[in-house]
């Protein structure tokens, strides 16, 4: 089953960090990003800039609608995300516990809807 | 004529009672451990059950009804799936099943492999709704229907089918996996499932008054620890658990008097206690602790233990109570824990000291709407001639009873109070 990990996190918190502890968060995604392709789960992911470069998009009636900003104005804010192959939640849950986002905001666990 | 056909709808709907009733979990573990579709193997089975009424009347109860039942509701599954899903994806799941199923109705009701307790890490899975977990087991391990568990949890029916719908969909949907923890994990995840079967025995207990299904209920509670003791026999929590329900059980018939009124523990006839159910608890309890790993529910079965031991003559041994609630509000540090603990504290060492537990219970929280910390401060502070005190907490304790046996009860010890 395909399942896609959102991490959610604190922007202003990941901003303020100290430079040497966002070298480790990079290094920590490195090597959690190469042992999912070791075990040859990874299917996709992507770091996201942060949600101020967001655009929101509506269409109403054909009529494009554009506003500047993330869809919800809340504290953690979606960061990045990877698209995993595994057997079932359990194995989708334990890659969620193993990413480094984990430790500081939460990572959404959603079941790709098979086309 | 008609006394023949009559005969044999009474025996085709016996054999399927039985069936149901001895296998429902089993057969609903079995057919959908692969799909995850617990929803589907439900209305698949329900629908079999509905086919062997018509059908075993006429034909004769088969020789082995649940094979029988397995191959008829595997047969509708099978329809359904070719309507819902790509062929592709469908046919590699229903080959498996059909190789397990060969066996299955050949060789009777133990040829289909047991996934009870499977089914029940699925239920009690950390993704479900904890709320949901215990009447998602009562219905899937043991097909009580949605009305009867809304009744036992106070909820309306819509409401309850809802939220088991929407919980089936989730394992479906989520892709729970339908296994039995690692061995490294199986205790923590265990925990969840007998969380879940002590708050359906709780319900039970709670409205066991009047309410027969609520009676049901507790009784249903105890059968899921024997399932799940059956399937997982070295598990200490598993068997304090079963050991805390009988106890508690066995004192069922002694908690009212004649008139219906509420007795408490202390004063119970014990010999309305059923003892050989506390035997039983005694040793499940003796077997628990011979795995030499203490837990909650083990420490609340050795208090009952102690209770118990005054169906012996030998009065009950508070310091030793008091002592197992401190282990127990170490482990736990639940309100519920706090107020029995500083109780029993009050039997062994005086009111007073009881009572500054209390004090201390209070200042952790709000506890304004906590039934039994005003029961047990009430009772208290009349020991300890507090009698102000005594008649506002007895007050405030009936005011938030729900049981109106109990609240009788309360209200008859401040009325004493006044006199």
């Amino acid at each position: 089953m395909q399942y896609l990990l959102m991490i959610h996190g604190d922007e202003s918190a990941m901003e303020k960090a100290p430079k040497a502890q966002m070298e480790g968060m990079l290094a920590a995604y490195g090597v959690y990003t190469k042992a999912m392709q070791e075990a040859g789960v990874l299917r996709g992911g992507e770091r996201l800039h942060p949600s101020a470069s967001a655009t929101i998009v509506r269409a109403p009636g054909g009529k494009t609608q554009i506003v500047n900003g993330p869809y919800a104005e809340i504290k953690e804010q979606l960061g990045g995300y990877y698209l995993v192959d595994v057997a079932d939640l359990d194995a989708a849950i334990a890659w969620a516990a193993r990413c480094p986002g984990a430790q500081f905001g939460a990572i959404e666990v959603r079941p790709i809807w098979p086309m | 004529m008609a006394d023949v056909k009559a005969d044999a709808q009474r025996a085709a709907a016996e054999a399927a009672t039985r069936v149901a009733r001895e296998s429902y979990g089993k057969l609903v573990a079995f057919l959908s451990a692969r799909s995850r579709d617990v929803a589907g193997a439900e209305d698949a089975l329900s629908e079999s059950f509905a086919a062997a009424l018509r059908e075993w009347p006429l034909s004769g109860v088969p020789h082995n009804p649940a094979g029988w039942l397995v191959v008829a509701a595997r047969r509708r599954l099978a329809d359904a799936s070719r309507r819902q899903r790509t062929a592709e994806a469908a046919g590699d799941d229903l080959q498996r099943i059909d190789d397990e199923l060969r066996g299955a109705a050949e060789g009777g009701a133990d040829a289909i492999p047991d996934r009870r307790l499977a089914l029940m890490f699925v239920c009690a899975h950390p993704a479900i709704d904890a709320a949901i977990r215990a009447p998602l087991m009562l219905q899937a391990v043991l097909g009580l229907d949605a009305a009867a568990i809304a009744s036992a949890f106070l909820v309306a029916p819509a409401t309850m089918g809802q939220r088991l719908s929407r919980a089936k969909a989730k394992i479906r949907l989520a892709g729970v996996p339908f296994r039995v923890p690692e061995r490294a994990d199986l205790p923590e995840r265990l925990e969840a499932v007998l969380d879940a079967i002590y708050a359906a025995f709780s319900f039970g207990w709670a409205e066991a008054l009047g309410n027969p299904r609520g009676r049901d209920l507790a009784q249903e509670a105890i059968w899921l620890a024997r399932v799940t003791i059956s399937l997982a026999p070295d598990q200490p929590e598993a068997l304090g658990l079963l050991a805390l329900m009988l106890f508690a059980q066995a004192r069922r018939p002694a908690r009212r008097d004649a008139d219906g009124r509420y007795v408490p523990l202390g004063d119970q006839d014990t010999a309305l206690w059923d003892h050989g159910a506390i035997d039983e608890a005694e040793a499940a309890l003796r077997r628990a602790a011979e795995l030499r790993s203490l837990g909650r529910f083990q420490l609340e079965a050795a208090i009952q233990s102690a209770h118990a031991a005054r169906r012996l003559g030998g009065g009950v041994d508070w310091p030793a109570i008091a002592q197992l609630y401190d282990g127990l509000y170490a482990l736990t540090g639940s309100p519920v824990v706090a107020v029995n603990r500083a109780v029993a504290t009050a039997e062994a060492q005086g009111a007073e000291a009881g009572l500054a537990l209390l004090d201390a219970v209070e200042a952790t929280g709000d506890l304004g709407e906590f039934q039994p910390f005003w029961a047990a401060k009430a009772e208290l502070c009349a020991r300890a001639g507090r009698v102000e005190e005594a008649l506002d907490a007895y007050a405030r304790a009936a005011g938030l009873e729900t049981d109106p046996a109990v609240r009788a009860f309360l209200m008859e010890r401040r009325a004493a109070l006044v006199h």
